[in-house]
């Protein structure tokens, strides 16, 4: 597939080292809580202590007389202060149950972490004392934390709605009625299974910060958040606030990771922006740890019931999920969507009949609100789906790779029509299988496994895998709102060629650490036949790129770097009818090569770019009714989602005495389609197997019974260190996208979605001998010590 | 109390409330913001700095603790313009993404090599424990400390 239908000047695919880099090497990059702004109150929130409670009265006297303390502020203070509660633009269902959510709870708290004052100071030390000193009588309320019994409606926690459930979501495809339960009459294996998907915590290293700045006679406001989505942001706090939208203006500066959790419309923007409207002063705000993991959205939180139906050759006939979701006590910015983004992905990537039973049904508990998490839906559904086919082999006693092979989507039928009547463009899944199975040494491994897991041995080794499709590239609007999302799914770009011919790129993605910069100037100076380094790239001011959607979903490049190769080639268009009026010729006798337009079969007769943008800057010699400048816009809506595909494998060593686990060798082989920059590419990879792994081995938000969070700083929350995960072997297989002309699929969730299957498969083949056939996640070794022995010993679970 | 402290090789004092942290005098006092701030337990280093030559999270102690002291943090590597060998080992090997645990872990990573020239691949693992990151897998972080280490 060609990049263009010129000849490529060869940027595209290569490894260009990033031009983010120096400004966050030296420090001289500015997070929001680097910025300086005079004046500024410190906004501090005071957090309830209970997970679910009435406010009974709360006293501010003693905590106002603190020096330095401005003003506070509690959730009835300002009711009148909100045009609309938080916003929810993902309501799934048209009867789905949302309640009221304000930035400070009004009556009553509904998880440990929810705000019930505001103290406003002219110093952050005197925000944070003045916490301590403000009273709140409580009267505690029954709590509930388990899915299970929130689904029981034993005790409701938002008494209007009447239940604890939220929604349920059914996606029922059969090709004649009654066609899944006959399949599973019919079957001749079968397998049932139930995982827990724990709750995480996003933890992205630079906790959130805000600053609100106000001009207090012109009537604007400028928002200075981490955050991973200006745009939405900006539409969001302005409905919320009842500000006319013109008025706010939303910077994200540099921001430190995201992963989901800066994907939201936080109760402390819309603070710092009513209190700095209040106040007529600058408000800021940054997060502690402490609080992050209390105040962010979390990420999972699923109870997953999945059942396989195979004929006697191992093929799958039906599927059937029934799932518990976990929204938390609120509902965010699109929790309850997460999910369902993961409901056509419970097939996998395996050739099903249209036989697929889903449903969905989430519950509120008093708990931290959960969202979007790396791979939102998605790495939920491949675990579930991976953990079954793993289960179903068992059953047939046969090897799972083997039983995946009768399974797959062959190469030969894509683009294939899923169940769900979504098209997957391209995909060759056993070519990615075989690919890792050779750098992984199946073979050999398999092998010494068979020398090394003898009787009595107690240091086991195990091999895993999973293959996985990503629905990702998020999304062509006209789905978004078959599933009821409130917004499109569309990017737009902005491509101007200056007088010197130095191009600015102005784009609607918000990048957080994926290096747009650096490969959305690849894609222009490849487009233009101009140097990357001539391109600037300017995003995440909705002052500067007034339009766009912002940075989740594996979409900035499938979406958002498409967009700039269209505004690419419109820029080219209008040149060409430049130069050709200038070169007195036909635009249709004009080719366009490495920067250049040339007459066809007289090279001579020729005009380089950079005087095509002069010429359009002067203006004084340009044909009849074109405009000057050299400038073009493209808002582009994907004609459909993108699918990356991969299969990771990996090889652990289990402790059988000490439940240790240790993995031995990752091996991860993904087809994001073409690679603007493989050096980015494999970072993606990187971080997120390790995210996967982290899900897999160490990571839970651990909650007691009372709904108090146990894991609530990074010494009791795992995010693993270096020395706790193995260096990661990329490859690749390369299937580009028929439905872009870039050929690109999106890379930024694929090792999240294919990690933890891959790692609790290994876990579980490891210790097979032993009977072990399911393992919780994570798989500490307490966990893995207790599943062995129950196994071994017959122990009660 | 009065402080002084020799940051990036010049002589700065101080006065500073006792409860003070150094990492929040080197942010706030004297404006150097490239020291981050990912925690509130010491687990995360992205505040590591030197002090008096040895890599230390900044979150450790008071700024009083540091009086006297000879201090260096992510702004005062570079010199005349050129990035210290740890940074471009950095760049050049993508060993960052959001960059905000790097200062912290290129200040660790040299503090490192400063104590074993020449380490294994997993002596930079183990070396680099007190310092996380969430983007990069530590896969091109790991890589990025050998490659200095061995243009040393």
């Amino acid at each position: 597939m060609t990049i263009t239908e010129n000849k490529p000047t060869n940027i595209i695919g290569t490894r260009l080292l990033r031009r983010e880099d120096p400004p966050l090497l030296t420090g001289e990059a500015k997070f929001t809580n680097d910025l300086d702004i005079p004046g500024a109150l410190h906004l501090s929130v005071l957090r309830s202590p209970y997970a679910h409670a009435k406010i009974k009265s709360i006293n501010v006297a003693a905590a106002l007389k603190i020096a330095g303390v401005v003003a506070i502020y509690t959730g009835k203070d300002l009711q009148t202060s909100w045009a609309a509660p938080m916003p929810c633009a993902w309501p799934v269902t048209t009867d789905m149950k949302n309640p009221a959510h304000y930035p400070l709870a009004i009556d009553k708290v509904c998880y440990v972490g929810d705000g019930v004052a505001a103290v406003l100071a002219t110093n952050e030390t005197a925000s944070r004392d003045a916490l301590d000193a403000i009273d709140v009588q409580y009267e505690p309320l029954k709590v509930v934390v388990d899915l299970e019994d929130s689904l029981s409606d034993k005790n409701i926690i938002h008494t209007e709605l009447g239940t604890n459930k939220s929604y349920t979501w059914p996606l029922l495809v059969e090709e004649t009625p009654g066609c899944v339960e006959d399949a599973f009459k019919k079957a001749k294996y079968k397998v049932k299974e139930r995982y827990v998907q724990q709750r995480l915590i996003p933890m992205a290293m630079e906790p959130r910060a805000i600053a609100a700045v106000p001009q207090p006679f012109g009537g604007d406001i400028t928002l200075y958040s981490s955050t991973q989505i200006p745009h939405i942001l900006k539409v969001m706090t302005a409905l919320t606030l009842g500000i006319a939208e013109h008025q706010v203006r939303v910077i994200a500066p540099s921001v430190g990771g995201g992963f989901g959790s800066k994907l939201d419309v936080y109760a402390e923007e819309l603070l710092c922006m009513a209190l700095a409207r209040k106040h007529n002063a600058p408000v800021r705000w940054v997060e502690e740890r402490s609080e992050n993991t209390q105040a962010t959205i979390q990420g999972r939180g699923q109870i997953q019931h999945v059942e396989l139906a195979a004929d006697e050759n191992g093929k799958i006939t039906a599927v059937r999920v029934r799932i518990i979701g976990d929204m938390g006590a609120y509902l965010q910015l699109v929790t309850p969507g997460v999910p369902i983004l993961g409901a056509f992905l419970y097939a996998g990537v395996y050739d099903i009949p249209k036989a697929y039973d889903f449903s969905c049904t989430s519950v509120f508990t008093n708990l931290t609100p959960t969202d979007a998490y790396r791979g939102a839906g998605r790495p939920e559904a491949t675990y579930a789906i991976e953990m079954a086919i793993e289960a179903l082999a068992r059953a047939m006693k046969i090897d799972s790779f083997e039983l995946r092979k009768r399974n797959y989507i062959k190469k030969e039928q894509f683009p294939y029509t899923a169940f769900s009547g979504l098209t997957y463009d391209s995909g060759d899944h056993l070519l990615a299988a075989e690919k890792a199975a050779k750098m992984t040494d199946l073979a050999g491994v398999r092998a010494q496994q068979k020398k090394q897991n003898v009787p009595g041995a107690t240091k086991l080794l195990g091999v895993g895998m999973s293959s996985y499709f990503e629905m990702c590239g998020l999304a062509p609007s006209r789905v978004l709102a078959s599933l009821n999302y409130s917004a499109g799914g569309w990017e737009a770009a902005t491509v101007r060629v200056l007088p010197t011919n130095k191009v600015q790129v102005i784009t609607g993605t918000s990048p957080h650490g994926q290096g747009h910069e650096t490969s959305w100037a690849m894609i222009a100076a490849e487009k233009l036949g101009v140097a990357p380094e001539d391109v600037d790239v300017l995003h995440s001011d909705t002052a500067i790129s007034a339009l766009g959607l912002d940075t989740y979903g594996s979409r900035s490049l499938p979406v958002g770097g498409v967009a700039i190769a269209l505004a690419c080639d419109k820029v080219i268009e209008k040149a060409k009818l430049i130069a050709a009026h200038q070169l007195e010729c036909s635009a249709d006798d004009l080719q366009f090569v490495n920067g250049t337009f040339a007459v066809k079969g007289s090279p001579d007769r020729a005009l380089p770019l950079a005087a095509i943008a002069f010429g359009a800057f002067t203006a004084h010699n340009l044909p009849d009714g074109c405009e000057p400048n050299l400038e073009a816009q493209v808002s582009y809506d994907p004609p459909n989602f993108s699918w990356p595909f991969g299969t990771h494998m990996c090889v652990v060593e289990v402790d059988t005495e000490t439940g240790a686990v240790k993995i031995l060798k990752y091996i991860a082989v993904d087809d994001c389609g073409n690679q603007i920059n493989p050096l980015i590419v494999e970072g993606q990879v990187h971080g997120g197997v390790v995210q996967g792994i982290a899900q897999a081995l160490f990571e839970e938000a651990v909650y007691d019974s009372d709904g108090n969070l146990k894991t609530s700083t990074l010494a009791e929350y795992l995010v693993p260190a270096a020395c706790d995960v193995p260096p990661i072997t990329t490859g690749h297989t390369i299937t580009p996208s028929p439905t872009n002309q870039l050929g690109v699929k999106g890379i930024g969730e694929a090792g999240t979605i294919g990690a933890a299957p891959t790692v609790m498969t290994a876990i579980i083949d490891a210790l097979s001998s032993l009977g072990v056939t399911t393992m919780a996640m994570p798989a500490s070794p307490q966990t893995v010590w207790k599943t062995i022995n129950e196994a071994t010993r017959g122990g009660k679970k | 109390m009065k402080v002084s402290i020799t940051v990036n090789g010049k002589k700065q004092d101080g006065d500073v409330e006792p409860r003070t942290l150094l990492v929040h005098y080197i942010r706030e006092s004297l404006g150097l913001t490239g020291t981050n701030v990912g925690c509130d337990t010491s687990s995360c280093g992205a505040c590591t700095i030197h002090l008096d030559g040895e890599a230390v999270k900044s979150c450790t102690m008071l700024a009083v603790q540091a009086d006297g002291s000879n201090v260096t943090t992510i702004e005062g590597l570079a010199k005349d313009g050129v990035m210290h060998p740890m940074q471009t080992a950095f760049m050049e090997n993508h060993g960052l993404q959001c960059g905000y645990c790097t200062p912290g872990m290129v200040m660790a990573a040299i503090g490192l090599l400063n104590e074993n020239p020449k380490p294994t691949e997993e002596q930079v693992r183990l070396g680099l424990e007190g310092n996380l990151c969430r983007c990069t897998g530590y896969h091109n972080i790991v890589k990025s400390v050998l490659a200095a280490a061995s243009a040393k």
